[in-house]
């Protein structure tokens, strides 16, 4: 069954256009009128279409992304291009790229994360870089319900069937859980590869007779109108009979991708490519020579298929998946050919780049498209769309839980253990290749990963954070704190925070609440990025994350590089405490704030208040502080966030299999999650190097404690609350595993 | 130098750690395309782990068919060390240079973990002058690492403490009769340093090494 | 019951083994489909329940509607 939207016949008595059938309003489908000054073919509206919908132009965003600070001298690639590259030393580069894929996770869990995890990839090996490794930032409804048990089951599923096959490790991640989530399920991935210097390559087409060879799987009638039905509208009863636009993954075509396209570079046979995501060709053709200001032309005769008589539209729509556009001097093109051919590729020249400005397409001998290249990029719409602060804020503000005796410790510490957001996520990265390539020297189940960098000395921590509940509550603080924690996060392995790239997933733009926290979520990102000094160099948004009406939490999911110039062996890492190490906390005390806090969502099921903002100073001085630290050799460092630094002492605790014991003085100050602050735990000896660095960098420390025995015990003037260590273990080590067996 | 041949099908995932780790043990190992079938000059050949061709079919089903395993079945006949790694390890099985073959894990889902393993027997190429019983830690990465043996006998080299895939006689390693062709299912290219989790891997890619420079 | 991929949905499987019989010499074979069968035993004796019980459970658990299509068979 093919649905309305792609039907591409004209349909009796059918009252939608053709343009609104395809996703393009009244006022767009003027402007092309107007560009053009005739009515656009099928083909040419089927491009515009595409390339015109919220996923591919950016049109409603791209107005306030311009506030990112994106420069710093290391970086080579800024956002724009497939993704951002930035210099690590020794003549190596990263190139890092997050994207989601949200909409075809709801409608095909398996599918739509597996391809997920294909499309990220791809946009980091058309840099010229081989992607080395892989996080995943998931949020799901609770997993009381068994819909969103299916949900969450299957883009674990996707996830591992396609990274694992695919050959590239999935060494770290995050997930959340919330009512929010439950029809809209959030699945963002991030990539990381490594190149050197020399070998950098660019969506650019070259010059005027450069050859166009699509290379990879064939095309089929793959997710025809993806990016402008699936990923660019609101989701409601009718959705699931979308499910014709889902593609299939393959990861063994996409690994014999990679190692193809990689040799191509080797050896220098390209002059740019471009990866084939949402759009399909008709991105792949257009932006490359849009880039360096040429023409094409294409005959769609040439593309290899997978099924008979496809159409022109079809063709340029198709979202399927493991192709690749590359642009090819005329005398290389038999090289080319020759190794796709090794590596069991499919290979055909399907066009050449023209001296004209327009997008010249073929079919059946006929001339379907005849469009200037720029019309369908640098032109498309933006808007300014309309924002303002939702009513709701102050409600929320005043809207906190007066506490009027203390709450019983040891219960709410084993309630957020059994919690699935803050239990053990071995359930999930045990499914997960997390090793190939002996790069992982800290991995998934810590605040960052940490991988060699390897032929050097060097080492590079990465890490994704969210935080929806937080992000509701104050979208600007939320954001900017979201910074903080990845910078903090990547310090605690010893790494100087270095870039950033952003996943900003948000409901319905067209409301006005809804782009309020969107500009209020880029301006804090933005304020914190300059604070630490680090620039944005990539990111995606994914907008209309709302099921009947109900908007997702504003949900920015932050990715943060670091670097680490001479890596440590062993470095801090959580199971390195011993009976008799000292237990530091480190950071600012801030007046008690529960606001957004996991504590108050288990608990109480509350939330609501306004949580604390960052601190630019104490946030940077944290952040140098803990690099510091770990540089001098302490053996654990561990960042508070969720859960508060309660939390952070059990998880230190369950893995190093030592209990501890520690003094407190206001009971909220154990489960806040108040920003800038991590726990260290330490031998004696290393007393004097924690209490001059710390002094040194200006940042407060207190030694609250003492490593051993077999219990977790929080002590204030005697009065003892104690969790027994054997119970914690197996209620964090079950958290997961038994809501998912319900 | 010890010369080894790291057999690279399309879908092989672990070529490079392979060699890394060999080559940290001082061989010169080389990679060779599965289109090669012949590997004169090799004094022993590592099938790497991965997804040959995908795993479609069957794991190792359409590996098992490529030119290079008539080379690896030349070695395996003239007395030649030969390994197979997780993947590696599923080929030997189908093209019949090892017994027995592959179901999914008991727990039917993807298992990348250490595993504590013991050795069972000391006279294969992977186990040379080993104690029976020497405790090993190893990562599994497989989804079909079940092993079954059918009703055949197996010379099964190394087991598992705690047997999470199911295999029978919780083998994690096992040997032809002359104990020259081997297949292990978890990785010990992956526990080749102390920073990885363990160094265990070493002593048994040395043992091997040994042999293919006897 | 049948349980037959879509033939618009990409089966990358059938596509490698159809490569690999090529290679073998097998040149005759232009399509190679992977395709699931399903045997349920149900107590009853009522062919048209049984039936109508079946259509429920393929559309509820047994076949993926995003990729899949079923025809079913009742024996006595």
């Amino acid at each position: 069954m093919r649905t309305e939207e792609v039907d591409l016949e004209p349909d009796e008595g059918e009252v939608l256009t053709l343009h609104a059938r395809l996703g393009l309003t009244d006022d767009e489908y003027q402007q092309i009128l107007h560009r053009l000054g005739r009515e656009p073919s099928r083909s040419e509206l089927a491009m515009y279409s595409v390339m015109w919908s919220e996923h591919c132009s950016y049109k409603s965003s791209r107005v306030h992304l311009r506030r990112f600070p994106t420069e710093a001298p290391w970086v080579v690639v800024g956002p724009g291009e497939n993704a951002g590259v930035v210099d690590v030393g020794e003549g190596w580069l990263a190139a890092l790229r997050i994207e989601s894929h949200n909409h075809p996770s709801f409608v095909e869990p398996h599918e739509g994360a597996a391809t997920g995890v294909g499309g990220i990839i791809r946009d980091i090996f058309t840099m010229g870089a081989r992607p080395i490794a892989l996080w995943d930032s998931l949020r799901f409804g609770p997993l009381d319900q068994p819909r969103n048990r299916y949900l969450f089951a299957g883009v674990v599923s996707g996830i591992a069937a396609y990274g694992n096959a695919v050959g590239v490790p999935t060494v770290g991640g995050e997930l959340a859980f919330a009512e929010h989530y439950s029809d809209n399920p959030l699945v963002n991935v991030m990539c990381l590869g490594l190149l050197r210097a020399e070998d950098l390559v660019l969506a650019t087409s070259g010059p005027p007779g450069t050859i166009a060879v699509l290379l990879g799987a064939p095309t089929g009638r793959d997710g025809i109108g993806g990016a402008s039905i699936l990923a660019s509208a609101s989701f409601d009863e009718t959705s699931l009979e979308k499910r014709p636009s889902v593609q299939v993954g393959d990861p063994f075509a996409e690994k014999k991708l990679i190692e193809a396209c990689l040799e191509l570079y080797r050896r220098k046979l390209v002059v740019g490519v471009q990866d084939l995501g949402a759009a399909g060709l008709s991105c792949a053709i257009s932006e490359p020579v849009s880039r360096s200001g040429h023409g094409i032309t294409v005959d769609l005769d040439l593309v290899h298929t997978r099924e008979p008589e496809m159409t022109a539209p079809e063709l340029l729509m198709s979202e399927s998946q493991e192709r690749m556009m590359a642009f090819v001097h005329p005398d290389r093109v038999d090289e080319v050919i020759e190794v796709a051919r090794r590596w069991e590729t499919e290979a055909s020249v399907v066009g050449e780049v023209t001296s004209s400005e327009n997008v010249v397409v073929s079919h059946a001998g006929e001339i379907v498209v005849d469009i200037p290249a720029q019309s369908l990029t640098t032109e498309a719409p933006r808007y300014q769309r309309p924002l303002g602060e939702p009513g709701w804020m102050e409600d929320l503000w005043s809207n906190t839980i007066k506490f009027v005796a203390q709450p019983a410790i040891a219960t709410g510490l084993l309630q957020l253990l059994a919690e699935p957001e803050l239990g053990s996520k071995a359930w999930i990265y045990e499914q997960y290749d997390h090793m190939l390539f002996l790069n992982t020297v800290v991995g998934p189940g810590h605040d960052a990963t940490l991988l060699r960098l390897k032929g050097t000395d060097r080492g590079l921590a990465l890490s994704t954070d969210g935080n929806g509940r937080v992000c509701y509550l104050d979208p600007r603080r939320g954001a900017a704190r979201l910074v903080w924690e990845a910078a903090l996060n990547v310090a605690m392995v010893g790494a100087e925070p270095l870039a950033v790239v952003d996943n900003l997933n948000f409901g319905n733009p067209e409301k006005p609440e809804v782009m309020w926290q969107f500009r209020e979520t880029v301006e804090g990102i933005s304020e914190a990025c300059e604070a630490l000094g680090v620039p944005v160099v990539g990111g995606n948004v994914s907008f209309y994350n709302e099921t009947d009406g109900l908007d997702i939490y504003p949900s920015p999911v932050i990715g943060m590089l670091g670097l680490v110039e001479e890596l440590l062996l062993p470095p801090p890492r959580l199971d390195r405490a011993e009976p008799e190490m000292a237990v530091y906390l480190v950071g600012n005390e801030w007046a008690p704030n529960l606001a957004g806090s996991a504590f108050e969502k288990v608990t109480f099921g509350h939330v609501g208040g306004r949580p604390t903002g960052p601190d630019r100073a104490m946030g940077r001085a944290a952040v140098t502080a803990a690099r510091r630290l770990a540089e001098a050799g302490i053996p654990v460092l561990h960042d508070v966030s969720m859960g508060g630094s309660g939390l952070a002492l059990a998880e230190i605790c369950i893995a190093s299999g030592v209990g501890a014991s520690v003094a407190y003085s206001d009971w909220r100050f154990l489960f806040s999650e108040d920003p800038h602050r991590f726990l260290a735990v330490a031998p004696a000896v290393a007393d004097d190097t924690i209490t001059a660095l710390c002094s040194e960098v200006g940042v407060p420390f207190l030694r609250i404690g003492t490593m051993g025995g077999d219990a977790i015990v929080f002590d204030r003037g005697g009065v003892r609350a104690a969790v027994d260590l054997t119970l914690a273990t197996e209620t964090w080590r079950k958290a997961l595993p038994e809501h998912l067996r319900n | 130098m010890t010369k080894v041949a790291v057999i690279l099908f399309p879908g092989t995932n672990c070529e490079l750690d392979t060699v890394e780790a060999l080559g940290n043990l001082g061989a010169d190992a080389q990679i060779v395309w599965h289109s090669d079938s012949d590997l004169a000059g090799f004094d022993g050949v590592v099938l790497p782990g991965g997804f040959a061709h995908g795993d479609y079919l069957r794991t190792g089903a359409i590996a098992r068919l490529s030119p290079v395993m008539k080379g690896v079945a030349s070695m395996a006949e003239a007395g030649r060390p030969v390994l197979g790694i997780c993947n590696g390890f599923q080929i030997l099985c189908e093209a019949g240079l090892l017994p027995g073959g592959f179901i999914a894990n008991r727990g039917l889902s993807f298992l990348c973990k250490w595993v504590d393993l013991e050795v069972a027997d000391q006279g294969s190429i992977l186990t040379a002058g080993m104690q029976r019983g020497t405790h090993l830690r190893l990562p599994l990465n497989s989804y079909e690492g079940n092993f079954v043996a059918g009703s055949r006998e197996v010379r099964v080299v190394l087991t598992y403490r705690d047997n999470l895939n199911g295999s029978e006689h919780a083998a994690a390693a096992v040997a032809n009769e002359a104990g020259n062709v081997v297949g292990v299912m978890p990785h010990p290219e992956r526990a080749s340093a102390d920073w990885l989790g363990s160094a265990d891997g070493n002593l048994l890619l040395g043992s091997f090494l040994q042999a293919a420079a006897a | 019951m049948a349980i037959t991929r879509r033939p618009e949905i990409a089966d990358p499987e059938g596509a490698t083994v159809k490569k690999a019989l090529t290679d073998l010499g097998y040149n005759e074979v232009s399509t190679v489909r992977f395709d699931r069968s399903i045997t349920l035993e149900v107590e009853g004796d009522d062919a048209n329940r049984a039936r109508e019980r079946a259509i429920e459970m393929c559309n509820r658990l047994l076949v993926n509607p995003v990729l899949e299509d079923y025809t079913l068979e009742v024996e006595a």
